[in-house]
């Protein structure tokens, strides 16, 4: 179907509509190329030279994501308070508009480069091998990447990441996993975020929240955190130190598969044209 | 939504094989889209027609294949189709389980022309 004027194309033919609105139909020589790369292939590339770069230098990179407040900002300050002078942090704060959240994290002596995404509700991996480049890697234990408040489209864009770490702060329902099971699948590890509310919300079941993320398949921890409580933050510290040690040997974790980098399993005809 | 950056992430790389193909003209773009892929056929159908204005693929028509969703048991031996938020065994009901398809976002083909023959005006 031709969309402009309605009409059917027969496979040798294609209507073309010139800027007057004329319409010419030419036969066409049609060559049909099979390839199977992904859609995001483009920003797949960028996201491995990221990977390269923080692998370089041991750099354990953790891409933060949850709805918008779900308490990202935080726990990373938080976390700056835990880990205390043990290791070197830095952070990539994703946002649609404000330089808030990277102020709020320098104001703890804490390197942040701010992202403002405009109209863009998620991270790419463009933007953070720019952030990278304003970082002096060689200064850098764990890179955190805080990416846009939004349950949904980051979770289709490899940034070069070690680990996704999703927050669902327990204000929002246990269910949140059965609603967005693209991010809760992608997910390496689940921060129950907000616990110290726990005790007045009567609704919200860990054990259920748990549930919803297994039912995705996903073996992944599931800790519960606040970031008012620094007794709470002990196993995702725990967490994060023995990945930070894996990359520093050498061994750096994978994040789990990212959809939008799926090379097919069931299509055995790999005719890979594109490099 | 970003549904609209996916498309101009596919039209670059369409552009890319027809820039090696010699093509003056892409006349259809195929893709497969699982339903664990995070984009929504009719969000990227509709952004499609926006994205290809002005491209080599500006006449171009977009097929979407969407791919079914399946898990492999390994206990089992067994295949089943299950639903998004549901990725478990059909027969024991386990959640230890290998996504076998439907979490794919593939260009699968694309159909080129070489602008050869000048024809009938329509
Ligand atoms: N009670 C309680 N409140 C919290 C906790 N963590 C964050 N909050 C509150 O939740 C609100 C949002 O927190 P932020 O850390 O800014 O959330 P965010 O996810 O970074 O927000 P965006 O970057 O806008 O998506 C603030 O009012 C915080 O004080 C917590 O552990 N307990
Ligand atoms: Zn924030
Ligand atoms: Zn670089
Ligand atoms: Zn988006
Ligand atoms: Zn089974």
């Amino acid at each position: 179907m031709c969309d402009q004027c309605g009409c059917a194309t027969t496979p040798d033919t294609v209507h073309v509509h010139d800027h007057a609105g004329v319409v010419t139909t030419r036969s066409v020589d049609a060559q049909s190329v099979e390839i199977l790369t992904g859609l995001l292939h483009e920003n797949d590339h960028v996201a491995a030279h990221n990977r390269e770069h923080l692998d370089r230098h041991g750099i354990l990179a953790v891409n933060l994501m949850s709805s918008p407040g779900s308490g990202k900002t935080s726990l990373l300050e938080a976390t700056i308070d835990a880990l205390g002078d043990r290791h070197r942090i830095a952070v990539i704060e994703g946002d649609l508009e404000t330089e808030n959240d990277a102020r709020r994290i320098r104001e703890k002596g804490v390197p942040a480069v701010q992202i403002t995404t405009g109209q863009t509700c998620h991270l790419d991996a463009h933007m953070v091998h720019d952030a990278l480049h304003a970082l002096d890697l060689g200064a850098i234990d764990i890179l955190f990447i805080e990416n846009v408040g939004n349950l949904v489209c980051p979770a289709s864009f490899d940034l070069g990441q070690h680990a996704n770490v999703t927050l669902l702060a327990v204000t929002e329902g246990d269910d949140k996993p059965a609603k967005y099971p693209v991010m809760f699948r992608g997910s390496d590890l689940v921060l129950l975020a907000k616990a110290d509310l726990l005790d007045v919300l009567d609704d919200f079941s860990p054990q259920k929240a748990v549930g919803h993320v297994r039912d995705l398949a996903n073996p992944a921890d599931v800790f519960t955190v606040s970031a008012r409580r620094a007794d709470t933050l002990v196993p995702w510290i725990a967490w994060l130190e023995d990945r930070l040690a894996a990359c520093r040997g050498g061994m750096a974790p994978r994040p789990r598969s990212h959809p939008a980098s799926r090379h097919s399993h069931h299509h055995p005809h790999h005719a890979g044209a594109a490099e | 939504m970003h549904e609209l950056a996916i498309c101009q992430s596919l039209l670059r790389e369409v552009q890319r094989v027809a820039a090696r193909n010699d093509a003056s003209e892409v006349v259809r773009i195929g893709v497969v889209v699982g339903p664990l892929s995070g984009v929504e056929a009719p969000l990227l159908e509709r952004a499609f027609t926006l994205a290809r204005c002005g491209t080599i693929a500006a006449n171009a028509t977009l097929e979407i294949e969407e791919a079914p969703l399946t898990v492999w048991c390994e206990s089992c031996g067994v295949e089943s189709q299950v639903a998004m938020n549901a990725l478990l065994c059909g027969r024991c009901g386990t959640w230890k389980v290998d996504l076998r398809s439907g979490n794919e976002l593939l260009l699968k083909q694309v159909e080129l022309s070489r602008d050869e023959t000048a024809g009938a005006t329509g």
